[in-house]
């Protein structure tokens, strides 16, 4: 029977980075758990035995739930009635499959019917369940919004609301306004304390909140009476059993269909506060949206994989000119491109959620004790590597997976632009991978730093020390070479000394990281498993050298003086 | 008050997904080349089972199987989606039985663990399709049975509603406990395995699985009891050993024989109207539609 999971050898594969070793012993702490719950594990080796079995289950709901329904939910859509939003029938049966199985709360702890899983298999999960349907993916994958709520919230919220997403209660993360998007400072969703009730109230209006009708939301809110930036909001709990929030329309959209995007009103909503008072945005929706960033990521790999899927049947299967079409080298040179990115994406999909692990594990054992000086500093890190990895993994990822989805389409020739294939809904679908959670320019931003601090071209530099298998030392050769030009444009860039050119150049600069870091990771793929990644590595480092290049001409040439033939309106004094 | 149910469920070889090398030469099953699978009727069985104890507290789902110490795999499966416990008939005189000395052996077995409530099994299995065993166990124990079960509408005071599954329409049925249902593979597919009780029972394994020395996290068998399954033989139940196995089954395979199509005679027909109105007129004659 087909399976999500164990028909794509290369997910075992990396479940089984010799970095899981660390995670684990970080997430089990001498597996403590083991005589207080019959299904915690006992050693290393039982807990990863435990998460590919547990992989498996959703691979195979995947295959024979989510897949089959995917058409039928993409036509169907969420309803709206009395404020209320119903969900497809075939994401009702989804979700019924994915509680049924225990497959909510999975990163949780025990003590709070959680799995205690590691982000990565939870992560792998989202990627699995995404390339069937990415929309019902939103859905299931909310559940990560918990981890704010542990990380933020107190004990008496933790046993009131974690057990019972475990139990499969659905989320949302209730951030954008009409008038605040990307800029989030600008949030106006106004909260009061209820003296007389001991509780606060929200009023206002959220636009575009995914999975709106939720049982339990996260909501970022103005508490600052006068405040006009990010320093006046703080971070709510908002519990649909009190009432209050109505959801006043579903938006019609190009792609995700399953995931119902709502317009929220909240009227007098009763509401708590999680965390402290104005660190709403500047620390906890920061933290929320890291997640949510990583979740994206998954997404869009699991998209990548569904496209290349579907191009690469169908290439096998449609005759031209008296054979195979994926016989012809036009084609076979998309199939084995698209196949490249995914490879490489996954790899730093993967490699980012593992340095979240680690860091994430060490900030939990530090609320229970003190860290030893080794552990602070191995927290620090690995904070820092997941904090620079996360918009790598999140840009990079959407692009591919729209990138793939074009392919795919172009791949089925004219049958694809039919809306009998799945290539179709694909691309609808991995549209919105690159605008939401941050566009890629926002991941830029956020990127942009770690090109100019030098944590990209130090992280580059450690991997040059990696031992590689003798029969790609010339791939390393090739890499370095592409670090070098990176480091160069990234010097000349900043002796410019020119804000906006710095600005202009940015996304090639993170592309250029980018793509040097995913040859690397691809090279001690290709070395621990040549059978799985000879191949993809051979054809990215090729796509990727020229991507460096490309990049390398353009920013060596580029002067200030050309700005004003790219800028569409006379410049404008930046906003107070 | 909590139901006692038995669930009777078999591995069978994959017949859905045959290859060329399905069969031996000599015309036996090649079991090496067809994956050992849960029955999928069972499967609707154990559901129909699981929801009986979900809508009932304090029910307890019971599976029986009969095979090789590899066919405990279906007594786990049914741990991981919710069952309480099981037994494997495992015994070489239990071996090469036919409907009759099956439904003996199981019917032997549930007498000997308690007669329970309600006794759920598929309507048949993929590898023979005989849908006999489950009728037998109940004319056997002397019990009612409602056989092509597609949901189970309610159980109290003792009674059950049945919805059935019959030719051209459904039939709903009131039948007195205790009793034995043949679920029909149209009735709600099974749930999926929960991931922490395949966390659980795993490592579960009857005692004829387990390796004689060096048998990995030991001490787990000992602390855990529910990680030890159910193993019956033939002398744990009191069987009489002739009417156990071959010996106790009158039915012989005479010849198997491979179904070759081969098409005597062919027609050429158009996408006319005419020629495509022809074809459904001749199908509805002779029933292959309608």
């Amino acid at each position: 029977m087909a399976n999500y999971y164990s028909d794509i050898p290369e997910l075992k594969y990396h479940l089984e980075n010799p970095m899981m070793k660390r995670i684990v012993e970080l997430k089990e702490r001498d597996f403590r758990d083991k005589d207080e719950f019959d299904y915690a594990p006992v050693d290393y080796a039982d807990a990863m035995d435990s998460y590919d079995k547990t992989l498996e289950i959703v691979g195979d709901i995947t295959a024979n739930v989510i897949a089959p329904n995917a058409e039928g939910v993409d036509a169907e859509g969420p309803h709206h009635h009395d404020g209320r939003v119903d969900y497809a029938s075939g994401t009702v049966e989804n979700l019924d499959a994915m509680v049924k199985a225990g497959m909510n709360g999975m990163t949780m702890p025990r003590k709070y019917n959680g799995l205690n899983f590691p982000i990565t298999p939870y992560t792998m999960c989202a990627e699995v369940v995404a390339a069937a349907d990415a929309g019902f993916g939103n859905i299931w994958s909310l559940q990560d919004c918990i981890e704010t709520l542990y990380e933020f919230g107190d004990e008496d919220q933790h046993s009131r609301f974690i057990p019972r997403v475990c139990a499969g209660e659905t989320m949302s993360m209730d951030l954008t306004e009409p008038d605040a998007g990307s800029d989030l400072q600008s949030v106006m969703l106004k909260a009061t304390f209820d003296e007389a009730n001991n509780c606060w109230r929200l009023n206002g209006v959220k636009r575009f909140i995914t999975n709106g009708d939720a049982d339990i939301h996260l909501v970022l809110a103005r508490s600052e009476e006068g405040t006009k930036d990010g320093r006046g909001l703080s971070m709510f709990i908002y519990d649909k059993r009190d009432g209050g929030v109505d959801v006043r329309r579903i938006e019609n959209k190009m792609g995700i269909h399953g995931s119902p995007t709502c317009e929220l009103v909240y009227k007098n909503a009763k509401a708590e506060l999680c965390g402290s008072r104005k660190l709403g945005l500047i620390k906890y929706v920061m933290a929320l949206m890291n997640g949510a960033r990583l979740g994206i990521a998954a997404q869009s790999v699991g998209l990548s994989q569904a496209a290349y899927n579907e191009a690469l049947a169908y290439a096998k299967d449609r005759k031209q000119f008296g054979k195979e079409i994926i016989n012809f080298p036009a084609v076979y040179d998309m199939l084995a491109t698209m196949k490249a990115k995914l490879d490489a994406g996954r790899a730093l999909l993967y490699q980012t959620s593992r340095y979240v692990d680690i860091y994430k594990a060490l900030d939990d054992i530090a609320r229970e004790r003190k860290l030893t000086p080794e552990e602070r500093a191995e927290q620090k890190k690995y904070a820092k590597l997941a904090d620079s990895f996360t918009p790598l993994a999140k840009g990079m990822n959407s692009e591919y997976a729209n990138q793939n989805a074009y392919d795919s389409i172009q791949v089925h020739g004219g049958s694809g632009f039919m809306l009998e294939y799945a290539c179709q809904r694909i691309y609808r679908d991995a549209r919105i991978t690159s605008i939401y959670e941050g566009t890629t320019q926002l991941q830029t931003v956020a990127a942009i730093r770690y090109v100019t601090n030098g944590a990209y071209i130090a992280t580059i530099r450690e991997f040059e020390a990696v031992p590689t298998a003798p029969e790609f030392e010339g791939y390393m050769t090739r890499i370095k070479e592409m670090a070098n030009k990176f480091d160069a444009c990234t010097n000349a860039v900043k002796e410019m000394n020119n804000q906006e050119l710095h600005d202009f150049v940015a996304r090639r600069l993170m592309e250029m990281a980018a793509d040097t870091i995913m040859c690397h990771l691809l090279l001690q793929d290709a070395t621990r498993r040549p059978d799985l990644f000879a191949k993809s590595l051979d054809v990215y480092v090729n796509y990727a050298e020229a991507e460096v290049e490309k990049h390398f001409n353009f920013i060596r040439k580029f002067t200030p003086d050309q700005l004003v033939n790219y800028r569409q309106v006379e410049a404008v004094a930046a906003a107070e | 008050m909590g139901l006692k149910i038995i669930v009777l469920a078999k591995q069978v070889p994959d017949t859905r997904n045959v290859g060329p090398d399905a069969m031996t030469p000599e015309g036996t099953v090649n079991r090496s080349a067809l994956p050992a699978i849960f029955n999928p009727e069972d499967l609707n069985a154990l559901e129909q089972a699981l929801r009986l104890k979900d809508a009932n507290p304090g029910s307890t789902v019971t599976v029986i199987t009969m095979g090789p110490p590899r066919a405990a795999e279906v007594i786990r499966e049914s741990l991981y989606r919710g069952a309480d416990g099981g037994y494997l008939l495992t015994d070489r005189a239990f071996a090469g039985a036919d409907t009759l000395a099956t439904s003996y052996a199981l019917a032997t077995a549930i007498r000997k663990i308690g007669v329970p409530d309600v006794i759920l099994g598929g309507r048949q299995a993929i590898d023979g399709d005989t849908a006999q065993v489950g009728p037998q166990v109940a004319q056997k124990l002397g019990l009612p049975q409602v056989t092509y079960v597609e949901e189970i509408l309610k159980c109290a005071d003792g009674k059950m509603t049945v919805k059935r599954h019959i030719d051209g329409g459904v039939e709903t049925v009131e039948a007195p406990l205790p009793l034995v249902l043949t679920v029909n593979g149209s009735a709600a597919p099974c749930r999926p395995r929960n991931a922490k009780l395949v966390m659980k029972y795993k490592r579960a394994m009857v005692p004829m699985e387990m390796p004689a020395e060096g048998l990995a996290y030991a001490d787990d068998y000992e602390k855990k009891p529910y990680l030890t399954l159910g193993q019956l033989t033939t002398a744990d139940v009191d069987a009489d050993l002739a009417q156990c196995g071959l010996s106790g089954s009158p039915t012989k395979v005479k010849a198997v024989q491979n179904i070759v199509f081969k098409a005597k005679e062919s027609k050429v027909l158009t996408a006319a109207d005419a020629d495509v109105e022809g074809l459904i007129q001749e199908l509805l004659a002779n029933h292959t539609i309608g």
